[in-house]
């Protein structure tokens, strides 16, 4: 049953990630060309609307408690370089190239093997990663509001606000 | 068969976001998809050198099995090939037309950037502790990682794009 429910939420959101073209690599290349920012709009409505959305069934207390993700500084700056060069050259993500091979662009599956690959080094240097650059900086599973001491709202709603400033602009540049 | 106009962006994204908060709640999921590459490759080194494999601490903290996470990354499959059958999107192609007008239409070329970059995206996952999906839950969380993670991911784009493309524009 659970993991019918991971099926189901997988189909739904492989619908509207293939109904909104954001699996293309022309879509995700575009975004880092700065020429279409199709993904950048697609992304960041997700992530306000599941932020609020996930904070008032918090609030509600019908979701119980969030486990916040692991972090340090080495890990979210390297990683998120490194990945950012990957995702330069490939034009798909870890997921969006599942859905990618499945619109028929083959590519992606080459990029598939790849990423495997990766992963499989990920595991050879698990030990070594985890003494250095998952250590730097590590401040263990921190939130925000728990960093800044506010409640959740002081921050998504000038977060909201940020976002919707920048549609206004995309949308007046016509990006 | 003429492609159906796509779906807007901002009402994609809004229903995806709708989708994550409707699994948070009922399911206790939010969305990533690095995990599962993890497991998957777990998997083929148990099968072809399973006692190196079983040496690795990495698989044993995430062994080889499907889990909600592995699921969901096989609807977003067959979400994704329904959809573009219906739509009439389906189309077997290996060189992305933006690709192809800038860099050419080396199908050798392309494939080995898609390799590479399959390597390195997934190593800097890892490391970053998720793909795009997955700090994007970090984001909704409002898990530091995914505010810093993000943009971090974009600048790293942004800038290897640059080099890509370079004199092309």
């Amino acid at each position: 049953m659970k993991l019918l429910s991971g099926l189901i939420a997988g189909i739904l959101f492989g619908i509207l990630l293939q109904r909104s073209r954001v699996i293309r690599y022309d879509k995700q290349i575009g975004a880092l060309r700065l020429l279409d920012m199709t993904i950048v709009k697609f992304m960041f409505t997700t992530i306000l609307v599941g932020m609020i959305g996930v904070h008032i069934f918090l609030d509600l207390g019908i979701i119980e408690k969030i486990t916040y993700r692991e972090f340090s500084w080495g890990g979210a700056v390297i990683g998120g370089l490194l990945f950012g060069i990957g995702w330069a050259l490939i034009g798909y993500c870890p997921g969006t190239a599942w859905g990618a091979l499945a619109e028929g662009r083959y590519d992606a599956g080459v990029g598939i093997i790849g990423m495997i690959v990766g992963a499989l080094i990920v595991a050879e240097l698990y030990p070594f990663l985890q003494k250095t650059v998952l250590s730097w900086g590590y401040l263990g599973s921190v939130s925000l509001p728990a960093l800044w001491g506010i409640n959740h709202w002081f921050i998504i709603i000038p977060f909201a606000i940020i976002v919707v400033i920048l549609f206004i602009g995309l949308e007046k540049k016509q990006l | 068969m003429e492609e159906r106009k796509s779906l807007n962006p901002y009402l994609g994204g809004a229903l995806a976001g709708i989708l994550l908060t409707l699994s948070v709640v009922f399911t206790n999921n939010f969305f990533g998809t690095s995990t599962t590459l993890v497991r998957l490759a777990g998997k083929l080194e148990s099968l072809l050198a399973p006692s190196h494999f079983a040496s690795l601490k990495y698989f044993q903290q995430i062994p080889p099995l499907i889990d909600w996470q592995a699921m969901f990354v096989a609807g977003i499959f067959i979400g994704s090939l329904v959809s573009a059958i219906v739509a009439g999107d389906f189309k077997m192609q290996a060189v992305p037309d933006m690709w192809q007008k800038k860099l050419g239409p080396s199908r050798g070329k392309r494939f080995l950037a898609a390799f590479v970059g399959g390597i390195i995206a997934v190593i800097g996952a890892r490391i970053a502790g998720g793909c795009p999906s997955g700090q994007l839950s970090a984001m909704v969380q409002l898990s530091l990682l995914g505010f810093i993670a993000m943009p971090f991911f974009f600048l790293g784009g942004l800038t290897a794009v640059r080099f890509i493309y370079r004199g092309r524009d």
